[in-house]
């Protein structure tokens, strides 16, 4: 009686929604005629969606940005949160707070405010680089030449990363700092004792350390980053830019859904998607689990 | 003052008797409630009418359910689908008709107790025409149409020595013209090369053909039109003419204002969103024209439905007859709202020979009802949206990475014809 509030929102809101697309992952359905309109079609949404080359495109895309805003993410976070934890004492906290702000700000509102930063003729961005390519000395290196960012579809991908790795940087530092709070002082005073530098420290004390929140943290990543939606969907207008260079598969899965009108494959592919992010959460989990004795 | 509690059986009474009252003003109410769903601006539209529905119908109140444009035609296919939460008065977008009359969760508005078909002499051919199904059954009555029209900035045309008929003569004279325009003030001819593709692939369509399908399931994207619509593009992007900007970005608002584009091809609704919002400081700078080679095109236009399954038909009926087929409704929501009216009645109206001052004081309602009469309707197919996004895949490839536009439009047919064939 007592979680039955729980329980009711959860078949409600969970269950049934993954019962009821993989039912229609068999389906083909004209969803305005109602639901009776259901066809039984056996494997063909699943034929259809591995033989697409907008899926294939759509993957790559997404292992793309996943790879390009994921790892620079922890990368630059584990030093980050170091940084932090070992230098700052009283300006902690509102330190960790202003890297932390981007990720619980709404996505939407992110995403528009670096539509406007991205704009080729009058954003910031490129604004600061024609500036910088004026210095002198820098002009080699930039051409100060307006960047189209969201309209050529070699820019796309990386404009989009560069929100998604500035949204969760903050997000992972925090992750780390909590981790490396666990850290007992003793180990550091007896490495200090014995002569280690503060690099040494780093990396044969802390860094192994961290090895579970590191897992922790990649497997979120991989996660998140494979069912990336809201920021690129809003920079490129809904449609995934120029040539989709930047439409996700969970993209292309909604636009199959509300805007193809094909709600059977649009299942099927919601199926593949979970697939494929459950072999790569698999392998994270191979290449950073601690093994038995290793510790 | 001592404040004396009544008694609990008394408040507990009047608590009961309030809540009877409460239910039956509920019930009263629930039984006169004429929902309509309906988008921007058209919910506005609906909303002014309020008043002359009243003095109709006092006891029937009109509840304008409004969301997004997007979301409105999501809300209404999730609704469709379950058959629950549906309006008693639907209004769906030109882009959305064919779909939601595929599914049949439409009344036929051509049988009776309709007979919409009488009444076809009163709207604009096109229009009328586009509410029809293949099989021919009325699902949707027109209200406001969007006649395609060529917006030029006259400033920049005199600046270098263009004039209109140069831009309108043929599409070659457009982009010759656009050379000169760039030359004289640096300003690009269109904001992106695909507006030019959009409309020449909607030009010279013949009867039973689709836009990219036609009533045979055949694909049409690799016929001479889309050659032609491709090769246009392309020539105004290796001129350097286009801005390479979408619309309602912001650097299209940014360049009607700072008048870094021409020209813009559009529905007539356009001038009215530059005058309102987009590009307000260039008041006077505007022309309309004609398209470029006698092309007529439309640009949307919105659609009054009733769904099967709604409780108050007869109702929603006489909503839908007021909306569409009363003169003063039609001529005040085109007053207020730009929405040009699908009604022909109206088109005789003086408001029509009044000069707009957003165009420099051109009567452009004139050339925009010229425009309306010519538009023939184009099939429309449920994979439209699809063949769509395929098309407009391949022109980036076309136009960004060079590829070869016999090749672009071969791979589009095959993609286009996978989905065909499922």
């Amino acid at each position: 009686m007592l979680v039955s509030p729980f329980l009711i929102l959860f078949l409600v809101f969970g269950v049934f929604p993954l019962v009821f697309s993989f039912y229609l992952a068999f389906q083909t359905w004209e969803p305005t005629a109602g639901l009776s309109s259901m066809k039984f079609v056996g494997l063909g949404n699943f034929a259809f969606a591995i033989t697409d080359e907008w899926f294939w495109k759509s993957l790559k895309n997404t292992a793309w940005l996943a790879f390009a805003s994921g790892v620079p993410q922890h990368v630059i976070a584990i030093p980050l949160a170091y940084f932090i934890h070992t230098s700052f004492k009283r300006t902690r906290n509102s330190v960790i707070g202003a890297y932390f702000l981007p990720y619980i700000t709404s996505t939407v509102a992110i995403a528009m405010m670096f539509g406007t930063l991205f704009s080729t003729d009058f954003g910031l961005i490129n604004i600061s680089l024609r500036a910088l390519s004026q210095l002198p000395g820098l002009g080699w290196l930039i051409s100060g030449e307006p960047i189209d960012w969201l309209n050529r579809a070699e820019n796309v991908k990386p404009a989009v990363a560069i929100v998604v790795f500035w949204r969760y940087i903050g997000f992972n530092t925090v992750l780390y700092l909590a981790a490396l709070q666990t850290i007992p002082k003793d180990i550091y005073e007896a490495a200090t004792m014995d002569g280690a530098r503060r690099l040494q420290q780093f990396f044969y004390i802390t860094l192994p350390s961290l090895k579970p929140m590191i897992y922790f943290g990649v497997t979120l990543s991989v996660v998140g980053g494979l069912q990336l939606f809201e920021e690129p969907f809003i920079l490129t207008g809904g449609r995934g830019g120029t040539d989709q260079a930047g439409m996700t598969t969970a993209m292309y899965m909604y636009r199959t859904a509300f805007e193809f009108n094909d709600f059977g494959a649009a299942s099927a592919l919601s199926w593949l998607l979970f697939v494929v992010v459950a072999v790569l959460t698999w392998l994270t989990n191979r290449a950073f689990k601690p093994r038995d004795g290793s510790q | 003052m001592l404040k004396v509690r009544p008694p609990f059986r008394t408040s507990l009474r009047f608590l009961m008797a309030g809540l009877a009252g409460l239910t039956l003003v509920a019930s009263a109410s629930a039984q006169q409630t004429l929902t309509v769903a309906a988008y921007p601006a058209v919910d506005e539209i609906a909303k002014s009418a309020i008043p002359m529905w009243k003095k109709k119908h006092p006891d029937v109140e009109i509840k304008v359910i409004s969301r997004a444009f997007a979301d409105h035609h999501t809300a209404m296919t999730t609704a469709l689908s379950t058959s629950s939460n549906l309006p008693d008065v639907m209004v769906v977008e030109y882009g959305f008709v064919a779909r939601f009359a595929e599914g049949g969760g439409l009344e036929d508005l051509g049988a009776a107790p309709y007979n919409i078909k009488s009444q076809q002499a009163h709207f604009v051919p096109y229009a009328f025409r586009q509410g029809t199904t293949n099989a021919g059954t009325v699902v949707a009555v027109p209200a406001d149409i969007g006649p395609g029209t060529l917006l030029y900035r006259d400033d920049l045309l005199k600046k270098a020595g263009v004039k209109e008929s140069d831009l309108t003569q043929s599409w070659d004279s457009f982009v010759a013209s656009g050379v000169k325009i760039k030359a004289a003030t640096g300003a690009y001819l269109v904001a992106h090369a695909r507006d030019v593709k959009d409309i020449v692939i909607r030009s010279d369509i013949k009867p039973g053909e689709g836009l990219y399908i036609d009533n045979k399931g055949k694909v049409l994207v690799d016929t001479p039109r889309f050659v032609r619509a491709f090769e246009l593009a392309k020539k105004v992007r290796e001129q350097k003419l286009d801005g390479k900007i979408g619309a309602w970005s912001n650097e299209w608002s940014e360049g009607f204002k700072r008048g870094t584009i021409a020209t813009q091809l559009s529905g007539a609704w356009l001038a009215g969103h530059l005058n309102n919002w987009l590009a307000p400081n260039t008041k006077g700078l505007w022309r309309a024209a004609q398209l470029p080679e006698k092309a007529y095109g439309s640009w949307g236009g919105s659609f009054y439905t009733i769904p099967k399954v709604s409780k108050n038909k007869a109702l929603a009926w006489e909503f839908i007859q007021m909306m569409t087929l009363n003169p003063e409704m039609q001529l005040s929501a085109f007053k207020s709202q730009d929405a040009f009216p699908a009604l022909v009645d109206v088109h005789k109206d003086a408001f029509f020979d009044q000069p707009i001052e957003f165009l420099g004081g051109q009567k452009a309602r004139l050339l925009w009802r010229d425009a309306a009469n010519k538009i023939t309707a184009v099939d429309v197919h449920k994979l439209d949206p699809i063949a769509e996004e395929i098309i407009n895949t391949e022109m980036d490839k076309v136009l960004d990475q060079g590829k070869d536009i016999k090749t672009a439009l071969a791979d589009a047919k095959a993609l286009l014809e996978r989905r065909v064939a499922r």
